[in-house]
Formats: structure tokens, C-alpha cells, sequence
């Protein structure tokens, strides 16, 4: 036993680390943001057959990695399940969560966590296979429903059926994978997740045109950044990513054309934006470009939201409630000066 | 098994031979076994005391930090989420605590029913390895190489995933004596009792008594006079037929609910969910393949020359085996089926895997994930477990006990 | 008189042969005869099919779904994900740093299992303390000039593997002090091993993973992060020390007594009774005995796919999830047993040789 301690007080020492009080000085010391993300949600992050990962939350990460870094591809991906992901952020493992993760009260006051911005409005909906011809969730009584174990999914089912008076049986599953699975192979009558997630997961079915969604969406599911409770300026810096992201959509900057707005632009906005002038990256101990390096690498929301899940990618969905917020949507940056 | 044979590294030095030597002739106390010990063992208290202390303080000031709730007061408030099976009342409306007694209650019975089938598949599997025939030998063999190698995560997902793909939608149900099997479960008819069948199950503890009295009666008097009396058969059918006559005579006080197809599934009866049949399956194959090993070994060291003894005497072959061989193979068999059978039910917990609401994936699982509270729900998730262990091997130490040879 | 022998007749033609060992062995009495006859016919109907499907019928090569028109299975899924199976996301121009350390594995455990090999002893103690350190610097990297490949890039077989071997050789030096501390007499060390032994062995290892992903890290100060690897790894090799406790417990009670009467006698400390006298003796008899826990841990890493590794078996669902090759999932899991079955299954072959050698040697039957 005694020696068993030793070994484990000097493996301690060799392990210690990460120091949490500055997030940043521990990301630029590691010269890499560690990342919590899921384990495979299409559209949002998913490892590719090469091991890449891909989708909107993965370049958020990449996004944050381009401005504290100035390089995109200094992001490690640790993909948490639902039952991690929390414990994983303030434990210190991972420095920020970008993991389809829905912003509630309970989690933001008592799990020590911080949101950092929405971005992606969504909610909760219901597949079922076409061929019931079922034209509302109100007609689901008695059905049999899968679901993801730990999530706002499972609850707002719960409280929707019983507030209709809808009787169901779940059939929980730790993933939203094995869930979707069994989905497919006849288990339940319908899979309840949130819309943007079940566009991914149907592409993955054995007919993804013989699955549909019933119309109600039956919840906010505001999804975003997460990061540790207590360290404001990396919290800022999270904040300030996304937000530098919608702010070149709406400036019309974009990977393609930065350098160009770069040089030649002669809008004031666009000059605070790329780091020419305004507040720059002082206050959130970044290089000054930092925005620049940002919409360089990875681009605007724009683009991102459309290579990953809108028009471009295999879940083809449209901007809707995501749009900004000059174009009827919800996405609204404050201003950068 | 544990015999303390090995520890005489600490023996103080026979003593009595010393003489009383001037002090500065004293052993160093380095060297005083006595003092050693106590030495080393106030050591380790004291490390682990530091350990704990070091864990139990890193743990509440993480928890104050990072402003995570503690305490058990989440175990009554309103859990909020339905559960697809239980076996007590519970509604969504139900505390947090209710689910942890739904999610015992799901693996107290996946481990019961495993223990049973896993008995008796393997029982049957470990006599037929034996057997004669070349064919039957065989077969058990290769059941036995292939499913004990197998990793039972794997197995788990291939019954459901089998068992699943195979089985009809609802309205293709396939029917059999008003049950119906679908990839909704298996769904029989619920017997539901109706006043007066109290009786009958009052009839049925009268019977358990009365065949104990019998056996009793029945073992004095073959001590007394050798006379033999079938008290098996005698106590199947006081147990059996006492609360069927009870039954009849008071007008069938029971009557059954069928199930009906009533827009997505049936409505009524009892549903047997598909997880617990795909679980219940690959927990029963997969520990029957050791259980069966160990019957083998357990037949296989009884001595031939008791068989031999016993055909001398005259005794047929069944009496041979159920008078001679297996009891004595029973105590070479009882130890490892115990620990088998404690492995089932901690395997019972992969359930989880294919959302079988069992402890881990109800209470483990979802409670642990709405309330955030890791550290009181695994506490409480593997006093559960702990408990049932300790539970088992002591009644199996119990019965082993009892069988055990008493050598004079 | 004749005096010449007569030739040897043959053996009566209904006691040798085909037939002869037919009538003994599948038709000896009407029920074993008609049970040859119903098992048989069952065994055929199912084996053509079977047989047919994965390998007559099967397609091997190609690229994508459309090389499998056979009807059969379609092992392409398998072939073209070959490398994901035994390598995980590791990347392809550093597969020879796995390769290497496999073959190192294999090579030294060859070694040590083929008889009549030198330097046994020197060889076991570099599968133990030299091999994991070498294999750590191979497979991780970031030093030596060798790129540093982060663990959530491991997966499939080798990773099983790692789970598997560094469970087993982290245990041992502390199964040891647990058995040994169970048997001392002294009665705290004796009690701290015992409840020790006792709770781990009392629950799933599920919970115990769950613990180390997601209670582990609120047990340490907070500016100490641990791996999510090895989380799961401390986590195994608790579980297993305590398994691997009863397993060196039940070889040193196979000792017999005289042997620690004798090396009392001779004035021995007990360290030096253990290390000299006792050890060597009971490690042998143990052998047996840790290769099954190694089997049990082998199978029991594929557990760790319920905490977000991707080992074997993960690697196999995740495969099944590429819409490209849906509904092929019966060939991965078909592919993922087989690999874990040629392992569990050699090493059980190779434990039971062993018992069958030990029992004849050196053994406590007073």
C-alpha cells in the first residue's frame, strides 16, 4: 500500500499541469485549445474516416484555437459523452465545451459553467418514419419514443406529453447514435431529439427519405460555447470569437476576402474588425489581429453554418431562426468598438 | 481459504531464551518486530489518512468552487423523466429517490432471472460435455470455447441488435396463446386478482409449510423403520395442487387482461421490453459457458472409485448420480458458481448499453446527468452493488457451510 | 505338432474403422442414436447457410458497397476499414511505432511461452519494466524525434491491447503488496488490504469507470488534469490489483508450509523469505491464474467504449454508423468477435497447458 501511494503521489507530480486560474496562459504555454466535443453528431462534430473533425461547433474551437493562437489548426478534439461533458470542463480537462450543449438556468448557476453565446438556435423535434402518415406529435399516444439519456430532450418530452395528457413509453439510450439506431430498426415509434441533430442522424438511416418530422417544435434549445466558471477574461475571449464571426458576416468579410478588406477597406467597421484600429485585442490579451486570423482561417459564420449544416453539407438546412438579425433571424452580435 | 499459513514473517524471536541485557545490548528498536510493526502499521494509518483527507478536502473545495450542489436533498425532488419499465408505481412526477428503487428493482430482476436460466443452461451444458456421445460432447465444447471468449459488451449488442432486426412491427405481431411477440417486446395477458384470491395464496404458504413437516416426518420415519417415502413428489403436489383446488373451489377469483392493439402498441397485459429479453439472453449464454466449465470439473473430481462403489452396491445409474456423485460434486462446484454468479450480476450493469433501465442506466445514467451530483449517485450506485455482493457470497458461504463435509 | 506362431489376425471388423468408432461414439443406445441423428440434421441446416454466407457467397475486395453483388457477406466494409480496426485514428505514416511495439510484445511473450529458452528471467523482467517504458515513448511520442501522437488519436486493436497489457502489468507490483498484506499480521495492514480487495471486487467495472471519467478528477487539486486514457487506465488497474490479489493469494497458500518453516529456520527476514524462497515458487503456480484474469481484462476492455474510448469494439460501431456502409453491422461485429476470440482463445489454450504441466510437477496435495 505505502508504495502504491508513492507511485501515486509521483505520478501526481508528473502529471500536474494545467494550471486553471489563466486559461489562457495554459493554452498559449500548451500552444493548443483543448476542445470538449461530441463524439458524433453530424453537422456539428464528427470525426471523418481520417480522423478530422468537422462541423459548426468544431469550428468554433478552430475559430477560438485561430485567435489565441493564430493557427486553426492547433485544437486537440476530446469527444465527451452527455454524462462527462461538465465534469470534463471545470475539472479542467478540456478548456472550453462546444458540444451541441443547451443553455439553461440549472447549468449555468449550479454547475460552476459558464455560457459564452448561442450559436445555433434550435429545438426539439420529432422523427418518424413517413409511411404512419402521422401529421402531429398530439396524435403520438401510446407510442414508443427513444431518446438520449441526460439531456433537456429527455425532459421536455416528459413535460410536453404530460401537460397534453399523451400517454408514451421511452427507450433511453446513453447516445444520441444508438438512440437514432434503434430509431431505425423498429424500436420506437418516433426519435425525439433537437431538429438540427436529427437532420445529421437521418442522413446516417437505412432510408433517410422514408423519415420525416412531425411539425411542433416542442422547445428552446439555445446551444453554445461553454467554458469554466471564474475566468472572465477566457470567457470574453469565447464570447468575443463568436461574435467577431457574426459581426464579418454581417460586414461582408469573409476567408476569401479578408486580406483584400484587410488592404483596401476603408469602412471603420471593417477596420476594428480586422484589427486596424478600435479596441484591437488588448483587452482580451490577444494579438491584435486576432479577429483577422479568425475570419482568415475559418471564415464567417456564414460560412461555416453553410459548409457544415446548411445548404452545402448533407443535412441542407436552411438559416431560419439563425439567420442574422437584419435578415429575420436571431443571430445578433454586439458591436466591436 | 484463508488460512493464515504464510505469515510468520513477524514472529518475535522465541523471547524466553533472552537473557534481561544491559541496555546498551538492546536490540535496536528498528530491529524489535513488535515495535517495527506497530511502527510501519501507525505509518500506513497515517498516509491513508492523509490520502483521505488530501481526496475528501481537493473534493469539497473543488465542489465550493466551481458552485456544484451537494447533499442528497436531490433524491426528492421531482425526477421529471419516464422510465420504460418498472416494476413499482412511477410516473414522471416520481422524486429522484423512486428512481433509484426502479432501477434496483430492474437489476434485482435481470440478475435473478440470469441466475436461473444461467443455472440451468449451464447445468445441462456441463453434463452433456461429458456425455458419451461424441456429437453432444462436442457441441457443448463449441459452445463453450465460443461464447465464454467473446467479450459479453459484444454479445449484449448482437442479441439486441439480432433479436431486434428480426422481430415484426406491432401490427404484424406474431400471436400465440393471446401473447403476442413484437419488436416492442413480448406481450402477455396480466393476470389480475380478483377478491377472495387471497385464499389461494394463503393455500400456497400452507403447502410450503405442510411439505416442510412432511419432509421432516418422512426423514424421521426412514431413520426409525428404512422405510421410504416420495417426498418429492409428494411435496410438488401439496404445492402445487393445494392452491389449485383453493382456486377452483372459490370461483377462479382471477381473470386475465389481454392485450389489444390500440393505435401504436398493445394496450393491457404485461410487456416484456426487448432489452431485457436481448440482456436476459446473452447474461444467461454467456455465463452458462463458465457455469458449465464448472460443472465439468466439479463431476470430473469425483473419485471413479465412488462410482465404481456405488455400481458395486448395486445402485442404478441415476441413483448413482443423484445419491453419490452429485452431491459430492456440488462442494467442488459451489464456490466458483458463487463468484459466477456474482459476476452476472455485476454484469447485469452493461445494461446501460442498450438502455435497458436497469440501476446503472436509470439512476447512474440519467439522475446523474440532471441533478449533476456524480459524486452521491456512483457513491450510492456502488453501495448497491457492494451490498448485493456481500449479500450473495454470504449466504453462498451459508449454504456451503452447510453442505460441507463434517470430518470427525 | 506345429511350433510356428500363427500370423496376427486383424481386429475384429466391427471394433476398428469408421463404423466401429461410429457405433461407440454417436450410436451407442437408442437414445444417444436418435439425439446423433436430431442434432446432426440441425447442425447441418444451420452450418450450409452460414458457411455459404460468409464465405462462399461473401465479397472480400473492392472499394465501396458496390463490390458486394454476391449476396453474401461483404467483408470489403471490413477490408477497407482495415487499418481504422487495428490502428484507430493513429496516423498512417506512424503505424510502424504500433507495428513495432506489437511486434516487440509478441516477440518476448514467444520467447518466455517456448520451452527451453534462455535468459528467462531477464526476458520477463524486460515485458515488464523495460518493455512499457519503450512502448510509451513509441506509441506517444513527443520525444526522441518521434511526433507526438495524442491519445484520442489511439483506437481499435491497439488500443485494446494497451488497455489490456498496461491493466495487467500496472496490477501485478500491487496485486503482490495486496496478497501480501491480506496474509501479514498485522492486523491494520491486514484490514486496509482486505477492504481494499474486498470493494473492488464487489462492483461492475462499469461504475468504476464512471468514476474515474467523471468523479476522478474533482478528487485532486485543480490545477492537475489527467488523460482521459489514463483516467480509464487507473481506474482498470485498481479494479484489477484487486482480482490479481486473489490470484497471488491462491499461490502462495498452494505453497507448502515447510517451505516457509524452512527458510524461518535458516534465519531468513521475511522479505528475503519472500523474494528468495516463496516468490519464485508461487509465481510459477500462478501463471495459470493471471493469464485468465488477463483474458477476463481483455474482454472487459471493450467497456470502455461506454465512456467515450474507441477501442475495438467502438471502432467497430463506429463503423457501422458511416452512412456509406449502413446495414452492414452484422460483418463488424462478426470481424470484432473473431479478433477478440483468437485472442481470449489462444491464451486459454496456452493457460490450460500450463495447468496440465504444472499439475504434474510441483503441487500441495499433502
Amino acid at each position: 500500500m505505502k508504495k502504491n501511494l508513492i507511485s501515486a503521489t509521483a505520478l501526481m507530480v508528473a502529471m500536474s499541469g494545467t494550471a486553471m486560474a489563466g486559461t489562457l496562459e495554459t493554452v498559449q504555454e500548451r500552444g493548443a485549445v483543448q476542445c470538449g466535443v461530441t463524439g458524433g453528431v453530424p453537422g456539428f462534430s464528427v470525426p471523418d474516416d481520417k480522423g478530422n473533425w468537422k462541423g459548426l461547433d468544431v469550428d468554433l474551437c478552430r475559430a477560438v484555437a485561430a485567435a489565441v493562437l493564430g493557427d486553426a489548426t492547433k485544437v486537440k478534439f476530446v469527444p465527451l459523452n452527455a454524462k462527462e461533458r461538465f465534469t470534463a470542463l471545470v475539472s479542467g480537462e478540456v478548456d472550453m465545451l462546444s458540444r451541441v450543449t443547451t443553455w439553461t438556468q440549472t447549468r449555468d448557476t449550479q454547475l460552476g459553467i459558464n455560457f459564452a453565446g448561442v450559436n445555433y438556435y434550435d429545438g426539439q423535434g420529432f422523427l418518424v418514419k413517413k409511411e404512419l402518415g402521422l401529421k402531429s406529435v398530439k396524435e403520438l399516444d401510446g407510442a414508443t419514443v427513444c431518446v438520449q439519456s441526460g439531456t433537456t430532450t429527455e425532459l421536455n418530452m416528459a413535460d410536453y406529453f404530460r401537460t397534453h395528457g399523451i400517454s408514451y413509453t421511452p427507450v433511453v439510450f446513453d447516445t444520441n447514435d444508438q438512440a437514432a439506431q434503434a430509431f431505425d430498426s423498429g424500436r420506437c415509434d418516433s426519435f425525439t431529439t433537437d431538429l438540427s441533430q436529427a437532420a445529421g442522424l437521418r442522413t446516417r438511416m437505412q432510408d433517410p427519405s422514408a423519415v420525416g418530422a412531425l411539425p411542433e417544435v416542442i422547445s428552446k434549445e439555445p446551444l453554445g460555447p461553454v467554458v469554466r466558471q471564474g475566468d472572465d477574461q477566457w470567457f470574453n475571449i469565447v464570447k468575443w470569437t463568436h461574435n467577431a464571426m457574426l459581426n464579418a458576416e454581417e460586414l461582408g468579410v469573409s476567408s476569401g476576402n479578408a486580406d483584400k478588406m484587410k488592404a483596401e477597406s476603408s469602412d471603420p467597421n471593417v477596420k476594428r474588425l480586422l484589427g486596424l484600429d478600435g479596441p484591437k485585442g488588448k483587452g482580451l490579451g490577444l494579438a491584435d489581429d486576432w479577429a483577422f486570423q479568425v475570419v482568415k482561417q475559418v471564415g464567417n459564420y456564414s460560412e461555416a453554418y453553410e459548409r457544415n449544416v446548411g445548404k452545402d453539407s448533407p443535412l441542407g438546412l436552411d438559416r431560419g431562426i439563425n439567420a442574422l438579425w437584419n435578415q429575420g433571424g436571431l443571430q445578433y452580435a454586439p458591436p466591436m468598438r | 481459504m484463508s488460512s493464515d499459513m504464510s505469515n510468520s514473517g513477524h514472529k518475535p524471536d522465541g523471547g524466553s531464551a533472552q537473557p534481561k541485557a544491559p541496555p546498551a545490548n538492546q536490540p535496536k528498536f528498528w530491529n524489535d518486530p513488535k515495535k517495527r510493526s506497530l511502527l510501519f502499521q501507525t505509518l500506513l494509518l497515517a498516509v491513508l489518512g492523509y490520502f483521505f483527507y488530501s481526496v475528501v478536502d481537493n473534493t469539497l473545495t473543488n465542489l465550493e468552487q466551481r458552485g456544484i450542489t451537494t447533499g442528497f436533498d436531490f433524491l426528492t425532488q421531482e425526477a421529471g423523466f419516464g422510465i420504460a419499465m418498472s416494476l413499482i408505481e412511477y410516473t414522471e412526477a416520481s422524486s429522484y429517490g423512486a428512481t433509484f428503487f426502479v432501477g434496483l428493482l430492474n437489476t434485482v430482476l435481470i440478475a435473478a432471472m440470469g441466475i436461473i436460466a444461467a443455472t440451468i443452461l449451464g447445468f445441462l451444458i456441463g453434463i452433456a460435455r461429458l456425455s458419451d456421445n461424441w456429437l453432444i460432447s462436442k457441441i457443448s465444447a463449441v459452445y463453450i470455447e465460443i461464447f465464454r471468449n467473446i467479450p459479453l459488451l459484444l454479445q449484449i449488442f448482437f442479441w439486441y441488435f439480432a433479436v431486434l432486426r428480426t422481430l415484426p412491427h406491432p401490427r404484424q405481431s406474431i400471436e400465440f396463446f393471446s401473447s403476442f411477440l413484437n419488436n416492442r417486446g413480448l406481450i402477455v395477458p396480466a393476470p389480475v386478482a380478483e377478491d377472495g384470491f387471497g385464499i389461494v395464496i394463503f393455500g400456497f404458504f400452507a403447502a410450503l409449510v405442510g411439505s416442510w413437516f412432511m419432509s421432516r416426518w418422512a426423514k424421521k420415519r426412514q431413520e426409525d423403520t428404512g422405510q421410504q417415502f416420495p417426498i418429492f413428489w409428494a411435496s410438488v403436489g401439496l404445492i402445487l395442487g393445494v392452491p389449485l383446488l383453493l382456486f377452483l373451489v372459490s370461483g377462479m377469483p382471477m381473470v386475465l387482461e389481454h392485450p389489444e392493439l390500440k393505435g401504436f402498441n398493445f394496450r393491457g397485459g404485461i410487456t416484456v421490453i426487448p432489452e431485457l429479453i436481448a440482456l436476459w439472453l446473452a447474461l444467461s449464454i454467456y455465463t452458462a459457458a463458465f457455469i458449465a466449465e464448472t460443472v465439468r470439473a466439479g463431476i470430473l473430481a469425483v473419485s471413479h472409485g465412488q462410482t465404481e462403489a456405488a455400481s458395486a452396491l448395486g445402485l442404478p445409474k441415476a441413483k448413482t448420480l443423484r445419491f453419490i456423485v452429485i452431491p459430492q460434486a456440488l462442494r467442488v462446484i459451489i464456490p466458483p458458481l458463487t463468484s459466477q454468479y456474482l459476476n452476472l450480476t455485476k454484469n447485469s450493469s452493461l445494461a446501460t448499453a442498450i438502455g435497458y433501465p436497469d440501476l446503472v442506466n436509470v439512476f447512474a445514467g440519467t439522475t446523474l446527468n440532471q441533478t449533476g451530483q456524480a459524486i452521491e449517485v456512483i457513491a450510492m450506485t456502488m453501495a448497491v452493488y457492494l451490498t448485493l455482493s456481500l449479500v450473495t457470497s454470504m449466504f453462498m458461504n451459508w449454504y456451503n457451510a452447510r453442505i460441507q463435509l463434517t470430518e470427525r | 505338432m506345429k511350433y510356428d506362431l500363427q500370423p496376427t489376425l486383424p481386429a475384429p471388423s466391427n471394433t476398428i474403422g469408421v463404423v466401429a468408432w461410429m457405433r461407440k461414439h454417436l450410436f451407442n443406445g437408442p437414445i444417444s442414436s436418435v439425439a446423433t441423428i436430431v442434432l446432426g440434421y440441425f447442425l447441418i441446416s444451420w452450418l450450409i447457410p452460414i458457411i455459404q454466407w460468409t464465405i462462399l457467397d461473401a465479397d472480400l475486395f473492392g472499394e465501396s458497397r458496390d463490390a458486394c453483388t454476391s449476396g453474401g457477406a461483404c467483408w470489403v466494409f471490413i477490408n477497407v476499414r482495415l487499418n481504422q480496426f487495428l490502428y484507430g485514428f493513429y496516423p498512417a505514416e506512424e503505424y510502424w511505432r504500433l507495428n513495432l511495439a506489437f511486434v516487440l510484445l509478441i516477440g518476448s511473450i514467444i520467447w518466455l511461452v517456448l520451452p527451453r529458452t534462455p535468459f528467462k528471467g531477464w526476458m520477463a523482467l524486460f515485458l515488464l519494466v523495460v518493455f512499457p517504458v519503450i512502448a510509451y515513448f513509441l506509441l506517444y511520442g513527443n520525444s526522441f524525434g518521434l511526433m507526438q501522437v495524442e491519445t484520442h488519436l489511439w483506437g481499435g486493436l491497439s488500443l485494446t491491447l494497451v488497455l489490456a497489457v498496461v491493466g495487467i502489468v500496472a496490477s501485478l507490483p500491487l496485486g503482490i503488496l495486496l496478497a501480501l498484506g491480506r496474509q501479514s499480521e498485522m492486523p491494520i495492514v491486514r484490514s486496509v488490504c482486505i477492504i481494499f480487495i474486498e470493494i473492488w471486487r464487489g462492483v461492475p467495472l462499469i461504475t468504476v469507470l464512471f468514476m474515474a471519467s467523471v468523479m476522478l478528477p474533482l478528487f485532486f487539486p485543480e490545477d492537475m488534469s489527467f488523460d482521459k486514457l489514463l483516467r480509464a487506465l487507473i481506474g482498470i488497474t485498481l479494479f484489477q490489483s484487486a482480482y490479481m490479489a486473489e490470484v497471488i493469494r491462491g499461490g502462495l497458500q498452494a505453497i507448502p508450509k515447510g517451505q516457509y518453516e524452512a527458510a524461518d529456520a535458516l534465519g531468513l527476514g521475511y522479505w528475503q523469505k519472500m523474494i528468495l524462497i516463496i516468490m519464485p515458487q508461487a509465481l510459477k503456480l500462478m501463471i495459470p491464474g493471471i493469464v485468465n484474469t488477463f483474458i477476463a481484462l481483455f474482454k472487459d476492455t471493450s467497456l470502455v467504449l461506454i465512456i467515450g474510448l474507441f477501442d475495438l469494439l467502438a471502432i467497430g460501431q463506429a463503423a457501422n454508423q458511416d452512412p456509406k456502409w449502413i446495414g452492414y453491422s452484422t460483418e463488424s461485429y462478426i470481424f470484432v468477435a473473431l479478433m477478440f476470440w483468437v485472442f481470449c482463445f489462444s491464451m486459454s489454450r496456452y493457460s490450460m497447458h500450463l495447468e496440465h504441466k504444472l499439475h504434474t510437477g510441483h503441487s500441495n496435495r499433502a
